[in-house]
């Protein structure tokens, strides 16, 4: 869908380039297109990408997005891709003033995306990979029937969450160690405590060495039938890898999973993207590009987008507010141990008072503006909150903890405590909000079942969703399924057997799988 | 602009309309839809579509906010995170669909038959539209413009026009007239005339499995015909001609003479509803209580030498009440068995509609 740009449209993004690049922001080149607001609904629903292979799923997503936007419920000024040459589509029934806003939104998008180091392994043709796909997809429809492609997308698409984000930054174990290397080294290991020659065979009695000895070559045969032989987190791999699938099966579930793994960093940032994306619309344009006539559209459509509700939290509203913070905490000094130990609170609102120019600190140059492009390239939600929340912060942001109110059913506020509040944000973050399941066995009782299991930290998962989950991916592994999960404090295993769906408490009776937490 | 969109989407409606089709029976029961039956489209809410994940319950029932607020406080606005109260209708799915997509469903999950309307009944509504020119025709319709048009042609071609005196003078084959063409509509018309018994011993729980049938026989029919009139019929001892709204609404005492209905029904269709031109259905709901043997009698004597001649279909359907002897079922298979027109159905509780609906159309007619 080639459309072609206003020739003033081109002028601006020309200019507001010029003015990110001044402010050292530094992004890929960028493809303004502009769409109506059925194409955009089409682009939104691809998730920005012009050309997706077919599935009822994108076809749901239009049509959500299109009421809404017919009934004005909800806009979408703008969507940008993370590719080389960076894809940006524009509403074309928005102000002026609003494409201007969303270009240099835009730009800041396309910095945070080329320097943050989540996004470095991330495909940057991603924009022809997902044609691809679409065309792989197409080609096995054309062979296999569309029933047949979309039963397989259906269940594999149930199992994308289930990757491991980390997983692009660690260094591969090599060739793992041969069982026979394993089993030399337990020899070496077993416990010699220091002895005189004459007191050794005190000290250390042949008797006992020969039985460690036995104990250790016992761990290690225990180890070589375990299977994997450690917990796996990125379980669509280990399914790749061991689920008896047919190529085209396989073809199919790898590229669910790379594009899995293309998303995982937006979900990881969303805090971090957007407040930074904020950060530099709202500093370009009242610095450089607002017309005095357009200030109060600007402000109304700026005010818009930060808005939050109470009982929810904004990610542009925290991801801005937080990042001003630190620059403001980077231009006063308000750092490091010496402020670190300082409790008497007057003596802290007033630190490095003296330091900071009049008015609000902004400024290329100044170290709070250096901090958060550092803070840009090298942290994600979770470390960000993690290191920058502070009391301070939460006070003057109005935040507080709410909790259901089992007696009235309503949400109450219950303290504004920092840490209960901090805790609560990181776990709403953690793992981008899913939940941590790992394969533990891929041999359970010895009879080629699969067991799963929930890591739980903190909330329980979703029943009815689970046992669905687990039909599907019995579907895919052929053998019986088990996941074994917390609920209510419970311990629970749920099963499938392909034709049985199970509940049932563990206890010590059942045998257990190769790992456990 | 074909998008590549619509294939998606056209296959997402596609599993929306199985999903309804799946649970259509529990679907024919459900008494939110009454009161959107003037409406094209309703909100149908969709479950199991989505494509499930392992993820988080909504037990998470805590979460950071922002905003003014002391301990205790409830959290004002709609939209916070958190648990909505009942176990499910949280993540159902909304979705919009066409009362006569639905009708669609009803008739292809039924396997009802198209309704063939009376052939040579089917009438003709002529309307003249004006779309062309022509050269002749009254000067009521002359065409201004074009006339003048070709006036003004006319002068300047043969150099009579001057522009600074402009005089246009029209002459006999200057002159344009509108001119029309007849379009011929095909129409069927039907009528559904529904009758129902408002004594004492029909509580509101019989009304409301009336409502709902009628809802889906309205549906049904609307499908198959255009233009469609209903009328409506309430009676104990006497009968009488009422709206939509008084018709479900309405709560009488007393007997029940279902014959001075059929008399009524019988007096609408002689004055309004000419049989060569219209469809007719009757529909009758009762609980089969009726005052006496003999107007039960009398009824069908009406029914067979008045009312079927003229009608596509009556349908009779006795709602159970907890009154009554409920015999006048008996009676309507004693006196019309063997018509094909007369299809009798009981309608115990909202299951029964499903299997009501398809007694009513399964003959298609």
């Amino acid at each position: 869908m080639h459309t072609i740009l206003p020739q003033d449209i081109v002028k601006q993004a020309e200019s507001i380039a010029d003015y990110a690049r001044r402010e050292a922001l530094d992004f890929y080149p960028t493809v303004f297109e502009i769409l109506n607001s059925e194409q955009m609904s089409q682009v939104a629903a691809y998730c920005g990408f012009p050309q997706r292979y077919p599935h009822w799923r994108f076809g749901m997503e239009y049509e959500r997005l299109r009421k809404q936007h017919k009934y004005g419920l909800g806009r979408i000024y703008e969507m940008v891709i993370n590719n080389n040459p960076c894809y940006a589509y524009l509403l074309s029934d928005n102000m002026p003033v609003d494409h201007k806003t969303v270009i240099a939104h835009v730009y800041a998008h396309g910095d945070f995306f080329k320097n943050n180091i989540w996004f470095s392994r991330t495909n940057r043709k991603m924009i022809d990979e997902m044609a691809n796909h679409a065309t792989r997809i197409r080609r096995y429809v054309e062979r296999y029937g569309m029933d047949e492609v979309e039963q397989r997308l259906d269940t594999f698409l149930s199992l994308e969450n289930l990757i491991d984000p980390h997983s692009a930054f660690m260094r591969r174990e090599g060739n793992s160690v041969s069982t026979e290397e394993k089993k030399r080294r337990a020899d070496d290991e077993v416990t010699r405590y220091p002895a005189k020659g004459y007191m050794d065979r005190y000290i250390n009695p042949p008797s006992r060495i020969a039985s460690d000895r036995a104990a250790a070559q016992a761990e290690v045969a225990k180890e070589k039938h375990r299977f994997p032989e450690k917990p796996v987190r990125d379980v669509l791999l280990f399914l790749l890898q061991n689920a008896p699938l047919e190529d085209w099966e396989s073809d199919l579930l790898s590229l669910i999973r790379e594009e899995a793994y293309y998303f995982a960093p937006q979900g990881q940032t969303k805090i971090m993207n957007e407040g930074w994306a904020s950060y530099w619309h709202s500093t370009i344009m009242t610095n450089y590009v607002l017309r005095d006539d357009e200030l109060i559209d600007y402000c109304e459509h700026h005010a818009g987008t930060l808005a939050t509700s109470p009982g929810q939290l904004n990610p542009y509203k925290l991801g801005i507010e937080l990042l001003r913070d630190i620059e403001r905490r980077w231009n006063t000094g308000r750092y490091g141990p010496k402020y670190d130990a300082c409790d008497d609170m007057a003596v802290r609102r007033e630190w490095g008072k003296d330091k900071a120019p009049k008015g609000r600190v902004v400024g290329r140059g100044s170290p709070g503006r250096e901090k958060i492009f550092e803070v840009r390239a090298l942290y994600n939600d979770v470390t960000f909150l993690d290191e920058f929340l502070t009391p301070e912060f939460v006070d003057d942001q109005k935040l507080y903890h709410y909790r259901l109110d089992p007696a009235t059913g309503k949400m109450v506020v219950v303290n504004r405590d920092f840490d209960k509040i901090k805790q609560q944000l990181l776990f709403m973050l953690t793992n981008h909000a899913q939940p941590y399941i790992y394969v533990m066995d891929g041999n359970y009782r010895n009879r080629g079942e699969l067991y799963l299991t929930h890591r739980h930290t903190g909330a329980d998962i979703e029943i009815k969703y689970a046992v669905e989950t687990l039909k599907r991916l019995q579907k895919v592994w052929k053998r019986p399924i088990h996941l074994s999960a917390r609920i209510d404090d419970e311990p629970i295993l749920f099963s499938f057997d392909g034709e049985q769906s199970t509940q049932q408490h563990i206890d010590d009776g059942m045998e257990m799988p190769a790992h456990q937490f | 602009m074909v998008l590549q969109i619509d294939k998606d989407h056209q296959r997402f409606r596609r599993i929306v309309k199985g999903k309804i089709r799946e649970d259509l029976r529990k679907f024919l029961t459900r008494s939110e839809l009454l009161g959107r039956e003037g409406r094209k489209y309703i909100s149908i809410p969709i479950r199991g579509i989505e494509i499930p994940h392992f993820r988080y319950g909504d037990n998470n029932d805590s979460g950071v906010g922002r905003g003014d607020g002391n301990a205790g406080d409830a959290v004002s606005g709609e939209g916070g995170v958190g648990p909505g109260g009942d176990q499910e209708g949280q993540h159902v799915l909304e979705v919009e669909v066409g009362l006569d997509e639905l009708a669609e469903i009803l008739g292809e999950e039924l396997k009802l038959p198209r309704i063939l309307p009376k052939g040579k009944h089917r009438i003709t509504a002529e309307r003249d539209r004006y779309s062309g020119v022509r050269q002749s025709g009254p000067e009521s319709l002359r065409h201004f413009k074009r006339t003048f048009r070709r006036a003004l042609r006319r002068q300047i071609m043969s150099g009579l026009y001057n522009p600074d005196a402009p005089r246009i003078i029209f002459e006999r084959r200057d002159k344009m007239y509108r001119s029309w063409k007849t379009i011929l509509n095909p129409q069927s018309n039907a009528v559904i005339i529904y009758m129902m018994d408002v004594s004492g011993s029909m509580g509101d729980e019989q009304k409301e499995l009336v409502r709902l049938e009628a809802f889906w026989i309205d549906a049904w029919l609307r499908k198959n015909y255009h233009g469609i009139e209903s009328r409506y019929i309430v009676h104990d001892v006497r009968a009488g001609e009422v709206d939509r709204e008084t018709f479900f609404r309405i709560r009488e005492d007393g007997g029940t003479r279902i014959s001075s209905a059929f008399r009524l029904a019988k007096e609408l269709i002689a004055h309004h509803y000419a049989p060569s031109e219209w469809n007719i259905y009757l529909f009758h709901f009762s609980d089969g209580d009726n005052s006496s043997e003999s107007d039960s009698r009398e009824c069908c004597a009406l029914m067979r030498e008045h009312l079927l001649p003229l009608l596509n279909l009556f349908g009779y359907c006795q709602v159970a009440s907890a009154y009554g002897s409920g015999n006048f079922i008996n009676v309507v298979h004693e006196h019309l068995s063997g018509i094909d027109a007369v299809l009798t159905s009981r309608v115990n509780t909202k299951d029964d509609i499903y299997d009501s609906i398809k007694t009513f159309f399964s003959a298609g007619r």
